[in-house]
């Protein structure tokens, strides 16, 4: 039975410090993180008691990792009062938005983090040597071959078989890309040379399905780490996303896979849509930016992504008549279908929407204009620059700032989320704690918070169901609760 | 199939007069150009030595 949504969007941004001769990415993105953090939210720790990323979603767990997890203890990791965990993983600052209930609130949310680490920036910058700057872009790939990720998480029934959500999703995934790619500037690791693609990921998937995200990547991962009750529910952790600069892109992207996984837990889709070779379309899908290409079906079938995506929209349309959705599915779907139409007739008209085509339309006006090959490098620096957050630089914001980008939300909407949780989701209580009592507040985790009201042992309150500790459930236990012991008084009673 | 669900396609602007189109391909021509303009200047210089010092080690 369909669950839900509740989901969530974690990005490792690129680092980049110009000026220096020992440049040392992870303790940048500490001293980001420290910049910005206020003293109060910089002592509550992170709590790994419950993380278990090596638990595999086809029932077993990895005792050998291949990889040695990196002592991450040490490394700064922060809880912010919006919910959101702030974070040095590998050598980038991470930014894991909070839980959010609809695609709407996801795309805000995930501005937020934007934001957020552009304010970091500036204040990191008088903390710098002097003659060094420091960069940061929402993107996904170096142009060199190293890939940093964009990760969704959604909620899903522990009920639905873990098979049905591959032979669903793969497809799915495989053809969103015409409308949740980033676009790119060449290929790399060891994919057919191209001029642009559609995807910054799409050269870096290797697997159909597996554990990995950091090499041989899945295009389902099968990490299977709930953050909640694990009897209930799995997490989905989607790796094969790109980080998104336009918020049609993160919109879609979100509100089409919500509803795509309703439809898996309701056992809607009886459609056989698998892909005859799933890991190699991904790459077709992505070098094909007049989006004609055909895939090879299982059954022998030829189909567009367009297409591909075309037949989920019909059965989402469908399903949404007679089915509970999440709030704003009629939106989304309205958007998903109007994109394909315009896919269909020119991928071009779209790029005021997404980033891929608003990118491409950018570096084909400077190739046209400067006489550019597509190998010269000042190409590859728009590339990059498309992505930095910095809003005085970031080419997306100067399309945005001149009207060329459709904006979904409001600048306010943006900046209330920068310190405030989503407030209809376990989000709420953990930020809105954040906020009240972080005195009082020893660790916190995605599932529970520990308290030391001082004059009793510490008490962990679990918070394993995403979608209780709302506005609705919990607001008024807050106010009357002036500090934590009053606090876990009422939560007791 | 799927062309059930499909709106009829947008029709090109062939009812717009060819003057107008003309007008408005030449003003959107020039939007763009003061576009480049302007992103010209907040763009690093040095192209190719900043795309090279672009490394990242991998994540996720």
């Amino acid at each position: 039975m369909a669950i839900p949504k509740i989901c969530g969007i974690e990005t490792e941004y690129g680092i980049s410090v110009r000026g220096s001769v020992d440049f040392n990415p992870i303790l940048t993105s500490s001293l980001l993180i420290n910049a910005y953090a206020k003293p109060a939210f910089r002592r509550v720790r992170w709590d790994y008691e419950e993380e278990n990323p090596l638990r595999d979603a086809r029932g077993f767990e990895r005792s050998q990792p291949d990889v040695v997890a990196e002592d991450e203890s040490g490394l700064v990791n922060i809880i912010l009062p919006n919910g959101s965990r702030y974070y040095v993983d590998h050598a980038h600052p991470e930014y894991s938005s909070p839980e959010c209930s609809n695609a709407r609130d996801a795309v805000i949310w995930d501005k937020a983090g934007e934001r957020i680490l552009e304010e970091s920036v500036a204040a990191a910058m008088p903390l710098l040597r002097e003659g060094e700057r420091v960069f940061i872009y929402k993107n996904n790939s170096d142009g060199k071959g190293n890939s940093y990720g964009t990760h969704e998480n959604y909620l899903v029934n522990r009920q639905t078989p873990f098979p049905q959500l591959v032979k669903h999703l793969t497809p799915f995934f495989v053809t969103r890309q015409v409308f949740t790619g980033a676009g790119k500037v060449g290929a790399e690791n060891g994919a057919e040379d191209v001029d642009y693609q559609i995807s910054q990921r799409a050269d870096f998937f290797e697997v159909e399905v597996g554990l990995e995200t950091t090499f041989k990547r899945p295009i389902i991962n099968t990490r299977d780490e709930p953050h909640a009750d694990p009897e209930q529910y799995r997490r989905l952790h989607v790796i094969v996303g790109d980080a998104n600069m336009a918020e049609l892109s993160t919109y879609l992207k979100i509100g089409t896979t919500a509803l795509v996984l309703r439809m898996i837990e309701d056992d809607f889709i009886s459609e056989e849509l698998s892909l005859a070779q799933p890991v190699r379309s991904m790459r077709t899908v992505s070098h094909d930016p007049g989006c004609r290409a055909t895939l090879e079906l299982s059954d022998g079938r030829e189909m567009t992504a367009i297409e591909m995506q075309w037949e989920y929209l019909k059965l989402g349309k469908k399903y949404a008549q007679d089915n509970e959705t999440d709030t704003g599915t009629s939106e989304v779907l309205e958007r998903w279908e109007a994109v394909l139409e315009a896919l269909e007739a020119d991928p071009m008209s779209l790029a005021t929407q997404l980033d891929w085509v608003a990118k491409l339309k950018l570096l084909e006006a400077y190739r046209e204009r400067d006489g550019l090959a597509w190998d010269h490098s000042k190409l590859k620096l728009i590339d990059l620059q498309y992505h930095d957050v910095q809003r005085g630089k970031g080419l997306y914001w100067k399309l945005a700032e001149a009207g060329k980008i459709e904006r979904l939300v409001l600048e306010e909407e943006i900046a209330f989320a920068i310190d405030h949780p989503p407030e209809d989701t376990r989000a709420y209580f953990r930020g809105e704690c954040l906020r009240r009592f972080s005195d009082s507040i020893v660790a916190a985790s995605w599932d529970a918070l520990i308290f030391d009201s001082g004059d009793e042992p510490l008490r962990k309150v679990p918070t394993m169901e995403p979608a209780r500790g709302t506005k609705a459930h919990v607001q008024a236990l807050l106010d009357a609760s002036p500090d934590v012991s009053s606090l876990l008084a009422n939560l007791s009673s | 199939m799927s062309d059930q669900t499909r709106k009829p396609r947008p029709k090109k602007e062939e009812e717009a007069s060819e003057a107008s189109e003309t007008t408005s391909t030449e003003e959107k021509d020039e939007e763009l150009e003061d576009l480049l303009d302007e992103i010209d200047e907040v763009l690093e210089v040095n192209a190719e030595d900043f795309v090279r010092g672009f490394v990242q080690k991998g994540g996720e």
